[in-house]
């Protein structure tokens, strides 16, 4: 059994399809790279994983999108802690308005956890997984916002591996910021990968070469090309997929 | 001959820069003047007769001498009454307009209905609370009555200045929350209304320099023309700065006599207005950075 799949995905915006009959497979432990131009649905794609894109008005979802083999989207479904076993990151760092601490504590404790001693240990262990502890751990009761981009960033992350989750979704993490923090997040997400199954939006060509073990190139809403990373970036079976990641369009 | 052009064309968008620039100056500068003056003229001809006793005296003599102290008084009551009612409601309803109800007929129809509300004259809701809490309700000419009738005129201040604060609030912070296995509410409480507050405080102060100087809506329902003592409860007459300066400047005992409290009493009102909003905006700073913090 995959740990993600994708049956027959169809998604409507209003009257515009943004992705068309998707079908996919992902393995547990892996890092799979969603790849394509601007508005080709790679990111629309992502949301489905955690049903992030119900936010939206006028949506329409067919198809069905199975997470250790259950259909998320069937009725029924507990879509909170479907939820907690699906980590986000996101474009832009984005911790919450409160202390370090509280940033990373924030997903336990909405999720009905009060016991001080086991948050602290998870608080911990969180942002030590990202290797962020020896930059913070003296001010951990200090806002969020007095760290560097960088750093928010691998926050938000750890803040996502608190709750424990199986799956992190990664929606263009390292685009907002500098090559020195990118390095560090993507030698991260190699790190996770043992423990996590890793979903990652990129524009970065180059990173989705680097991190990931398989790679998805989306073109206006559709599947283009989906397979080994390696074999996707020296040898692609369709020309579209040659001619974008050449850099010939996009 | 193409550089003379492109000389010439520089020169020209340059003039017409130079004078879009001093039109647009002028105004504003045009805008603080008016303001100036306005506020001069209240206070060289109101501060002669501000002292601690006109601020903290009875009126005497038929309103000629003496304080205006219930005045003071009965305003602080109805601002803070009309509050708390209007706030919470205004808040919780721009919650749920903005946080729960998808786009569509429900919340357009919503909305639309707001600025109605907001359209009306504040006379129509004098009236319109004189024969629901007064007459119906059988509150009375009351504190409770005018507070009401106050707060339903700056309801829909309140819930678009909210509303406006929570539409800034980016996405992703909520997307994030939810990501985590939030509810919506735990969501809106514990992420969204904190980075809010301090634009949710704005309307508070809208809303307080409103309540504050109306007197149409008090004019049916609360305000008294002379009271000799001050309220006990929520259900007595109160006097109020507005409606005060209106009866000492048209139907005084002698309003000759009485002008110079008519400009202390205008200066005191002015003064109010601005100290709750230099208060106000010391909250908001003060919430804005406590966001930071938490």
């Amino acid at each position: 059994m995959q740990k993600l799949e994708s049956r027959h995905i169809n998604v409507h915006y209003g009257t515009t399809q943004a992705l068309k009959d998707i079908n996919i497979g992902i393995d547990a432990n892996t890092v799979t790279a969603l790849i394509g131009p601007s508005g080709c649905g790679k990111s629309t794609y992502l949301r489905l994983f955690n049903r992030m894109n119900d936010l939206i008005d006028g949506i329409k979802i067919e198809g069905q999108i199975f997470v250790d083999g259950k259909d998320i989207y069937e009725k029924g479904t507990n879509v909170d802690s479907l939820r907690k076993n699906t980590g986000m990151v996101f474009q832009k760092p984005n911790p919450f308005p409160k202390t370090i601490f509280e940033n990373v504590a924030y997903g336990l404790r909405v999720n009905g956890i009060t016991d001080q001693k086991f948050i602290e240990e998870r608080v911990e262990t969180s942002i030590q997984q990202v290797v962020l502890w020896d930059e913070v751990k003296d001010k951990l009761k200090k806002s969020a916002f007095e760290l560097s981009g960088g750093q928010q960033q691998r926050l938000c992350i750890a803040r996502a591996l608190a709750i424990q989750p199986s799956i992190i979704l990664m929606d263009e993490p390292t685009s907002a910021l500098d090559p020195i923090s990118t390095a560090k997040i993507e030698e991260l997400i190699h790190e996770l990968k043992t423990k996590y199954t890793i979903v990652i939006v990129t524009h970065n060509m180059q990173q989705a070469a680097r991190v990931s073990d398989h790679t998805a190139f989306f073109y206006l809403g559709e599947l283009v090309e989906f397979g080994i990373t390696k074999e996707i970036f020296t040898n692609p079976k369709r020309e579209k997929t040659q001619n974008y990641i050449t850099g010939r369009f996009g | 001959m193409k550089t003379i052009n492109e000389n010439k064309l520089a020169i020209s968008k340059r003039r017409s820069q130079n004078i879009a620039f001093f039109l647009l100056g002028f105004l504003g500068y045009f805008i603080v003047a008016i303001l100036l003056v306005i506020l001069s003229f209240i206070v060289i001809k109101g501060f002669s007769v501000i002292s601690w006793d006109f601020i903290t005296k009875m009126p005497e003599e038929g309103m000629t001498k003496g304080g205006i102290y219930p005045a003071i008084i009965g305003t602080l009551y109805l601002v803070a009454g009309s509050m708390l009612f209007a706030f919470p409601i205004g808040v919780l309803a721009a919650i749920y307009m903005n946080e729960y109800v998808k786009d569509g007929f429900v919340k357009k129809f919503i909305k639309q209905m707001t600025n109605n509300l907001s359209g009306i004259p504040s006379i129509v809701f004098g009236l319109f609370g004189m024969s629901l809490f007064v007459n119906k309700l059988g509150f009375g000419d009351s504190i409770l009555a005018g507070s009401l009738t106050l707060g339903l005129l700056v309801l829909p201040i309140v819930i678009r200045t909210t509303e406006e604060a929570l539409k800034a609030v980016e996405d992703t912070f909520r997307q994030a929350s939810l990501g985590l296995g939030a509810s919506k509410w735990q969501t809106t409480r514990r992420v969204v209304l904190p980075i809010a507050f301090p634009n949710i405080i704005t309307g508070l102060i809208l809303s307080v320099g409103r309540v504050s100087g109306e007197t149409a809506p008090i004019l049916f329902t609360v305000a008294a023309y002379f009271l000799p003592k001050l309220p006990t409860s929520i259900f007595d007459q109160a006097m109020a700065l507005p409606y005060h300066l209106y009866v000492i400047s048209t139907s005084g005992t002698n309003i000759e006599e009485s002008r110079p409290i008519a400009y202390g009493t205008a200066l005191v009102l002015v003064l109010i207005v601005l100290i709750t909003n230099l208060l106000a905006n010391a909250l908001r700073k003060f919430f804005g950075k406590k966001v930071k913090m938490n």
